[in-house]
């Protein structure tokens, strides 16, 4: 296994950890976490996926992932900025459709 | 029997569906990787066209010269964002103490470097890794430390510079890529003669823009005083 394709892999695992959580988890801080860790995963694997071929790292998905991460911290500050309004707005950090249910399950975080 | 149990947030029918559809993207994505490589990548064509892009660092030139547009794009989407987070209210307090002494030792000792590091980072992101991005980060941090080093109701950013700049990496970007018809040339693309100097003149607005949009970005609101 060449160290693309390490990288490649690592980063299709973390696109799996932050798909999973970007669904169940509840709370909209852990969603937007969820989110970063996915796209973490985007990035990696397409650095990893472009270094793969052995001629160097292939600079056309460096330059997509440079700017593809500052569009995700971008993408970031707006849903903080948002989760904070939701917050003040209703008392709690969470979706329409999960605010009726009990505050506290800690596995459902 | 409530069917949240079942399907709703956490509901194991929803795991189990969910555990199935991630197993087949990560083994379809993982697959893809062990196939042999039908494409030998842009690796070769990106070194061919160098030399005429203006840059010699290849992610420089694929950034602002080759996919210009991306990054025009980009830099569109930075502003929209501040324009969402700084339509949602003013900004908070940061703080609601005075800082501690390290930090504005601290602060006072880096003040100094900011510029240098950026302006280094700036010059390099031509031939070396470096460029308008890993510039304007270092800048945004010197604006975020100076937010947080202020004594309480202290100095803020100043509005009307910090609105000017965020907007002017893009327009900058536009009238480049605009201005650039009145010569015969197509959107976005440089007459050689002027290629280097264009480049630099977008990644110093560029640069300029993103340490702004990233400080204002961090204050969550308007510029100004806050609402509380």
């Amino acid at each position: 296994m060449t160290s693309g394709q390490l990288f490649a892999s690592a980063g299709i695992g973390l696109l799996v950890i932050g798909i999973w959580a970007l669904v169940l988890r509840r709370h909209l801080i852990r969603k937007i976490l969820a989110l970063n860790v996915m796209s973490s995963g985007v990035f990696l694997l397409l650095v990893g996926a472009g270094a793969m071929s052995g001629a160097g790292v292939d600079p056309v998905p460096q330059a997509m992932v440079i700017t593809g991460i500052v569009v995700s911290i971008s993408a970031t500050a707006l849903g903080l900025a948002l989760v904070l309004r939701i917050a003040k707005t209703t008392g709690r950090a969470l979706l329409p459709e999960n605010r009726g249910q009990p505050p506290s399950d800690p596995g459902a975080g | 029997m409530d069917n949240r149990r079942y399907f709703g947030p956490g509901g194991w029918v929803l795991r189990v569906l969910l555990a199935a559809a991630l197993a087949v993207v990560g083994a379809g994505l993982g697959l893809a990787l062990t196939a042999p490589a039908g494409d030998p990548g842009l690796t070769a064509g990106v070194r061919a066209a160098l030399p005429a892009s203006g840059a010699g660092n290849p992610v420089t030139a694929v950034l602002l010269n080759f996919r210009g547009y991306d990054t025009l794009l980009e830099m569109a989407v930075l502003t929209a964002a501040l324009a969402g987070v700084w339509s949602l209210g003013r900004a908070h307090r940061t703080r609601f103490i005075r800082p501690s002494p390290v930090l504005t030792a601290l602060t006072r000792v880096l003040a100094p470097l900011f510029p240098l590091v950026c302006g280094y980072l700036l010059w390099a992101g031509a031939d070396h890794p470096g460029g308008a991005f890993q510039a304007g980060a270092v800048l945004a941090t010197a604006a975020v430390l100076h937010v947080l080093s202020a004594p309480e109701r202290g100095p803020r950013l100043p509005e009307l510079p910090l609105r000017l700049a965020a907007v002017a990496g893009l327009a900058v970007f536009l009238a480049v890529a605009l201005g650039v018809m009145t010569g015969g040339a197509r959107f976005l693309e440089y007459p050689p003669a002027l290629v280097k100097w264009l480049m630099l003149a977008i990644e110093t607005a560029a640069m300029l823009s993103i340490a702004a949009i990233l400080a204002g970005l961090f204050l969550g609101g308007r510029p100004g005083q806050p609402d509380d």
